[in-house]
């Protein structure tokens, strides 16, 4: 039984030793020297003593940055992906939750490194490890040994941080069992071979990637980043997945919006694509039907589960669907179980008529769960809960806050979100979270954000002083990340409040959506 | 031309279209903003651009983007 991913890195690294593992523009790495890289790097990490501590590892998206992550594992730490384009503040607030033990990063970034760290005090604990110093460390078998023996599949892997509504990015725990599990069904399900090749699309601090890493390690095939240029060029892309002979990817539905709406397969197509595999947002049906008119062979599958449950629901595209149906989400995994709670707590099933469900929140259980929130049991217990629906013992389920029900068909159907999270080109966005930053700009009095799903926007609406929209980006790109700018600014004299005094969020959204 | 550059600042108002000629490089158009961008010359220029000519060198600049535009108009 496999208790830790690194059991796939050593199983694929015997068995294809001079095979390309991972590609980036700048280079590539077989599964010989990941290894050995990586048994390097955790040699060195372990005198740092990070066994169950976080290890942040602050790199531009590239192959190195994996090395910095199995390394990590082999020195029986968990890692923490920060990429250096995000703001500054940002990432102070993620270390500041995050508390590393160890900030792993190139050469080239060591003065950014140091000039986040003069800045608070909260992080005086941590080590900067320099990557190029690090992997040419002498291999400590022994010790390696030593950390792996003790190594249990609940050890945490990764965390992640999501957006928070109050303005603090959530960091989400995830434990080996659940990559584990998740590679276990691919295998079983898809049954993923050693002749893939993966086309990387999203950013390593969103889970979505994590599909890409371990499947490679798994299966010993073969993973390509796509550069993130090429998905404004269709014409680009095409002929780079289809010089990267690439089989499979897994993509947020955005990217795969762009290639049809650009129509990107006019001239060419990708003609080695078998796998097309899709999550993060809801998937329109109109531009998956544009993929499967160009790509018919390929199987489609839209997967499901925010990063506190990873994939947990998945549908394979098995029918024709009209543009204007929206898909299922469809069944669960099969490590994991979905129980939709009606808001009395009460099971909501599939009907036995053929009619849709009554609605309900999704939650999950089973070994699909992620530990909880980093450094906040508070956040934890407020989404990690007792099953109410099994009293003779403990038995923790997630609350996703997704709406959902059963269609007619006795699959899950997502409908809506019970508070202000959003899905915005595939990210999961708190509203609050942008409010929390434009609510410190100067001369801003109140605002609130709404989403124009039609066009896909973030509209920030503010009253105060008035600020024209350059001046107002400029201060929030200092606080969060690009993709979490809104798409329009509005100023109104006053925002529309209710009767006790809040701000009235379904009536502004009819002013300005 | 100016229908283009209302276009462009709609995408972002902080850049001197008429000297700049890094859009792509500096990371002005990503896959969002060009789709945007694409769809609104689609619908406020009633022009439709070929997907074989949605490449980095067509639009580093809105000079570029302009000539484009009038290529696919047939001018």
């Amino acid at each position: 039984m496999v208790k830790n991913v690194l059991e796939y890195l050593e199983a694929s690294e015997a068995g294809f030793p001079d095979k390309n593992a991972y590609m980036d523009k700048n280079g590539k790495i077989t599964f010989g020297d990941l290894g050995d890289r990586a048994r390097r790097l955790g040699s060195f990490l372990a005198r740092k003593s990070v066994k169950g501590k976080p290890v942040a590892v602050f790199m531009e998206k590239s192959v190195d940055m994996i090395l910095g992550f199995m390394g990590t594992v082999y020195a029986g730490g968990f890692y923490c992906p920060i990429d250096v384009t995000m703001p500054e503040e940002r990432i102070r607030t993620i270390f500041s939750v995050l508390k590393p033990a160890v900030v792993l990063t190139r050469e080239s970034d060591r003065e950014k490194v140091a000039k986040l760290f003069s800045v608070g005090d909260s992080n005086t604990d941590t080590d900067v490890i320099i990557y190029e110093e690090a992997i040419q460390y002498q291999v400590n078998v022994s010790v390696l040994n030593s950390i792996r023996k003790r190594s249990v599949d609940s050890d945490p892997l990764y965390v992640l941080f999501t957006s928070g509504s109050t303005g603090v990015p959530k960091g989400v725990v995830v434990p080996h069992r659940v990559m584990i599990n998740n590679m276990e069904w691919l295998e079983k399900e898809y049954h993923f071979t050693s002749e893939e090749v993966l086309g990387n699309q999203v950013p390593f601090y969103f889970d979505v990637s994590d599909h890409d890493i371990y499947s490679v390690l798994k299966f010993g095939c073969s993973m390509v980043i796509v550069p993130p240029e090429y998905f404004a060029f269709p014409v680009k892309l095409v002929q780079f997945l289809n010089e990267y002979k690439v089989t499979a990817i897994f993509w947020v539905p955005f990217a795969l919006c762009m290639a049809a709406n650009l129509d990107a397969f006019k001239a060419e197509v990708p003609k080695y694509l078998k796998y097309i595999f899709f999550a993060g947002e809801v998937m329109p049906v109109k531009q998956l039907n544009y993929w499967r008119k160009h790509l018919p062979d390929s199987l489609y599958a839209n997967m499901y589960g925010p990063t506190e449950t990873y994939v947990c629901t998945y549908y394979n595209l098995d029918r024709e669907f009209r543009d204007d149906e929206s898909l299922p989400i469809g069944f669960p995994v099969r490590y994991a179980d979905i129980l939709v709670l009606d808001e009395k707590g009460e099971l909501v099933e599939p009907t036995e008529d053929g009619s849709e469900s009554r609605q309900g929140e999704l939650c999950a259980r089973g070994c699909t769960l992620a530990l909880g929130y980093m450094n906040s049991p508070e956040k934890t217990a407020e989404r990690f809960v007792q099953n109410p629906l099994q009293k003779g013992w403990p038995e923790i389920i997630y609350r996703t806050g997704d709406i959902v029900r059963y269609n007619s068909r006795g699959e899950l159907e997502y409908l809506s979100r019970k508070d202000f999270q959003i899905k915005h080109l595939g990210y999961r966005i708190e509203l609050g979270e942008i409010e929390t930053a434009a609510g410190a700009v100067q001369g801003v009095e109140t605002c609130a954000c709404v989403y124009d799903m039609g066009r896909k926007m973030i509209v920030l609406v503010y009253s105060g002083e008035e600020i024209s929209k350059r001046d107002m980006l400029r201060a929030l790109e200092s606080k969060i990340p690009k993709y979490m700018l809104p798409n329009r600014v509005l100023h109104l004299e006053e925002l529309p409040h209710n009767a006790n005094g809040k701000i009235d969020r379904k009536k502004l959204e009819g002013m300005v959506v | 031309m100016e229908e283009l550059i209302e276009i462009l600042k709609d995408i972002d108002p902080d850049v001197d279209y008429e000297t700049c000629d890094t859009l792509v490089e500096d990371g002005v158009l990503t896959s969002f903003e060009m789709v945007m961008l694409v769809t609104d010359i689609n619908q406020r220029m009633g022009v439709s651009i070929a997907p074989e000519d949605i490449l980095p060198e067509n639009f580093s600049s809105a000079k570029k983007i302009y000539e484009l535009i009038q290529k696919s108009r047939g001018e």
